[in-house]
């Protein structure tokens, strides 16, 4: 913040302020908003969103977008269903194997990991616009989520002792000092983010490639491998939230998930991530996901009905982005 | 001959560069006005100001004696001036008569484009200069030649009166070019005023009528072309100030580092070479230039040898290895590396600091660097700063907020940082101040000294002579001469730059 003018420097932190506001808003004018079991369960709903919006903001600031973690949430989270419910069955083998539920957990996000791969190898091997490409794997993977099992859902996903797949709640509901591993994951997750974003090379190639493409590649930047690296971590933060919700409910719906990618997509547009690649960062996703969050959270204490709800989200994310390219014209002028 | 539009004194100052100093420029009716100076001499921007696309801090404009007054390109064009850039700007994917009628269609009354109306009014434009290209094609089908025919009835249908052209032929073939040249004819046979602005010098000689210099953002002299030749125009437009030279005779000129061989690429969409049977070589302790007109093939060798482009003829040879098809990554990592024609379209990422660009292309060999030491990257970038004296206070700074000649000098850092064996400038030159200039010069002295190879272009002619210890001239895509010590000047440097 050296050198700016105090001006600047509340421009730079106005989502940050715009929560602060909300959140003192709902504080004195909702009761049961500041109680703590409110915070906890508002928290737990941030986190699966804040997420996935992790995983989006890596692939928003290499100026692409991922219309499929939705889609990838709700199908691993059917593969979760499907392994503790039914476990592998290798037919010519005529053997079902059941996993632990840590290695479930594992080959769930792993799978995400692969399907968010699969985007990116598109997207950079055979130029397909990544819009185009991430609305295919949208339907691509709610239909496999949907072959699955036939459409329905897994129910009751508790395991069974003989088959030592058991706890698989636990993911969902436990808590570690007072708090619900969910929001320890989001946490966790987040920081690990900031870490690769700001610290790596790998993050600084994120920029670079977002901020401009030809330069990048002229300076020997990996474009393609990082720019495929991104969707595999879009998709493995969409296999994580996959896991939770699953977890969360004690069970596997095939379309859970459904228009989740734009709430993520919200989130990092509010945090002030720009569309066009190159600026943004974690913190202000993880902003982005709290206004979201606490505004949802204290309109419904607050008695507002959901349809009222909706037409004032989206004002607030187009008017977000409003302030945005004052911004940009703003610091233009102050350099 | 009569003046239709004559500017006087005309003052542009951008923040930190004069542009165009009391410069006068006087056009005449119905005749190819010539405009030539070297790059940055101030030609464009007095372009851009009669087309108005900026607006000049002080002078006046007149036309036909009555003072002018334009503010955007609507009052330009409602005044009958017209301008065709260098690069065309056209809609590939709409018809030529969509085209020629764009934002400016003729309606019918229902308030529905009268496309018979603008398609017979395209074939009356196209017979009035001479050329047979259907209404109804696709910009993207037309060779480019055609595309700018369209251009051209594009200005006419808009009653254009003045008509300017920036370096029309530059990207045109030598048939399509007397094509062009017959329609230049034939318009100021039509009363038609051009503005011609151009390198080539033997086609001033035989299209213009009168010629205008630039030179340093300064107006240098107005003469008739039949009274002139061609040295005099290089002598008006190179002057006799001069670099400080940084070449000298005592320079250690090592081994081969880079060798090209039979070196064929195509023009895109053509059978036409635009690099035919280049063979070089570069040698540690050298500096080489080659020096060329634009679309001369000069750019696209040096993307060849960095990997940029792929689909070539020839072999490269580095050190005596031969150069397969590797990444750029891999090439920088051998040694090879570019500073980009193009800075903010190649060169920097805009929305990062000075030290983020700095250390862009930095290819580490160790996972450790996979994670940033802040502490190791700030005296890295410390050290670059002070070694190439770029000024900016804080490493953190966005590059944006750096001049011209210091964002340059932010790329060589950059390429500097990749530890090269051969550091090749495309035009380093451009959009720097006179003082920069000099610096990038000496900046380059002391790497040859250190024993890089490096290779530089340049279209300025004193720049060439002030730097190289040998000229490549290019034209056409071959190499027509290789000039060393003593024959190293202006008039053979232009001599064979002609092709």
């Amino acid at each position: 913040m050296k050198g700016m003018t105090i001006k600047a420097a509340l421009f730079k932190l106005r989502a940050f302020i715009a929560l602060i506001f909300i959140f003192s808003f709902f504080a004195f004018t909702a009761d049961a908003f500041l109680s703590s079991t409110n915070l906890i369960i508002l928290t737990k709903h941030v986190a699966i969103n804040a997420i996935l919006a992790i995983g989006m903001t890596f692939v928003i600031l290499t100026s692409g977008i991922d219309l499929s973690v939705g889609s990838i949430v709700g199908l691993c989270g059917m593969i979760a269903g499907l392994l503790i419910d039914k476990g592998l069955v290798i037919e010519f083998l005529n053997v079902v194997i059941y996993f632990e539920i840590w290695v479930i957990v594992i080959i769930s996000v792993i799978v995400g990991f692969i399907f968010g791969c699969i985007n990116g190898f598109i997207i950079t091997r055979f130029s397909v616009a990544p819009f185009i490409a991430t609305l295919g794997m949208l339907y691509v993977a709610r239909g496999f989520a949907l072959l699955i099992n036939d459409g329905a859902t897994f129910p009751n996903l508790i395991g069974k002792e003989e088959l030592n797949n058991t706890g698989f709640p636990l993911i969902g509901s436990g808590t570690f000092l007072s708090l619900p591993y969910t929001i320890w994951v989001m946490f966790i997750l987040a920081l690990i983010a900031v870490f690769l974003t700001t610290r790596t090379k790998f993050g600084r190639h994120m920029y670079a490639i977002g901020g401009n493409t030809k330069a990048a590649n002229l300076s020997g930047v990996n474009v393609n491998g990082v720019t495929l690296l991104t969707y595999g971590l879009s998709g493995f933060c969409a296999g994580v939230v996959g896991v939770i919700v699953t977890s969360q409910l004690i069970s596997s719906h095939p379309a859970t998930g459904t228009t989740w990618e734009l709430n993520a997509i919200a989130a990092v547009v509010l945090g002030g991530t720009s569309l066009m690649g190159g600026r943004g960062s974690i913190g202000g996703t993880i902003i982005g996901a709290f206004v979201i969050g606490v505004l949802s959270n204290g309109m419904i204490l607050e008695g507002v009905s959901s349809f009222w709800q909706k037409v004032i989200m989206g004002s607030i994310i187009v008017l977000a982005v409003m302030i945005d390219q004052l911004q940009t014209k703003f610091i233009e002028k102050d350099d | 001959m009569e003046k239709i539009l004559e500017a006087k004194n005309i003052n542009k100052v951008y923040p930190g560069v004069v542009a165009l100093d009391s410069v006068n420029f006087n056009v005449y009716k119905a005749k190819v006005n010539v405009l030539v100076g070297e790059n940055g001499a101030g030609k464009s921007t007095l372009m851009k100001i009669l087309s108005g696309v900026e607006k000049q801090t002080s002078g006046e404009l007149f036309l036909n004696n009555k003072i002018l007054e334009i503010n955007s390109t609507k009052d330009a064009e409602e005044n009958s001036i017209g301008i065709i850039h260098q690069e065309l700007n056209f809609f590939p994917n709409l018809s030529v008569h969509e085209n020629i009628f764009i934002a400016n269609e003729i309606l019918n009354s229902h308030k529905t484009i009268n496309v018979n109306k603008q398609i017979s009014l395209t074939k009356e434009l196209m017979l009035k200069l001479k050329q047979d290209i259907n209404p109804n094609s696709r910009l993207e089908s037309l060779r480019i030649g055609q595309q700018q025919i369209v251009e051209i009835a594009k200005a006419l249908q808009k009653k254009t009166q003045i008509l300017i052209m920036d370096e029309p032929s530059s990207a045109l073939s030598k048939n399509e070019a007397s094509v062009l040249f017959d329609v230049i004819k034939e318009l100021t046979n039509q009363g038609v005023t051009i503005i011609y602005i151009s390198h080539k010098l033997e086609e001033i000689m035989q299209i213009g009528d009168v010629i205008t210099v630039l030179r340093d953002s300064k107006f240098i002299c107005e003469e008739q072309i039949s009274k002139i030749d061609i040295p005099w125009i290089t002598e008006q437009m190179v002057g006799k100030r001069s670099f400080e030279s940084v070449n000298d005779s005592q320079a250690k000129i090592g081994n081969k580092v880079i060798e090209a061989k039979s070196i064929y690429l195509k023009k895109s969409k053509s059978e036409e070479f635009l690099l035919d049977n280049i063979s070089f070589n570069s040698k540690s302790g050298e500096i080489l230039s080659f020096y060329g007109l634009m679309g001369s093939g000069r750019t696209e060798l040096l993307e060849i040898i960095m990997g940029l482009i792929k689909d070539f003829d020839g072999s490269i040879y580095l050190e005596n290895n031969k150069l397969s098809q590797t990444s750029i990554s891999k090439r920088i990592s051998k040694g090879i590396v570019l500073v980009p024609e193009d800075r903010q379209g190649q060169g920097l990422v805009q929305c990062l600091s000075v030290l983020s660009n700095t250390l862009l292309s930095k290819i580490s060999k160790k996972i450790s660097d996979f994670f940033l030491n802040s502490n190791q990257e700030r005296s890295a970038v410390n050290k670059a700063i002070d070694y190439l004296g770029i000024k900016v206070s804080n490493s953190d700074n966005l590059i944006t907020s750096l001049s011209g000649g210091n964002q340059q000098k932010v790329v060589i850092a950059k390429a500097l940082e990749t530890n090269p064996k051969l550091l090749m400038l495309d035009e380093p030159t451009r959009g720097v101040d006179i003082g920069a200039k000099q610096e990038i010069f000496y900046i380059m002295k002391k790497l040859a000294e250190k024993g890089l190879s490096i290779i530089f272009v340049s279209s300025e002619i004193k720049e060439v002579l002030a730097v190289a210890d040998r000229v490549l001239v290019l034209a056409k895509g071959k190499i027509t001469k290789e000039l060393t010590g003593s024959e190293l000047t202006e008039d053979s440097l232009v001599k064979h730059s002609q092709g």
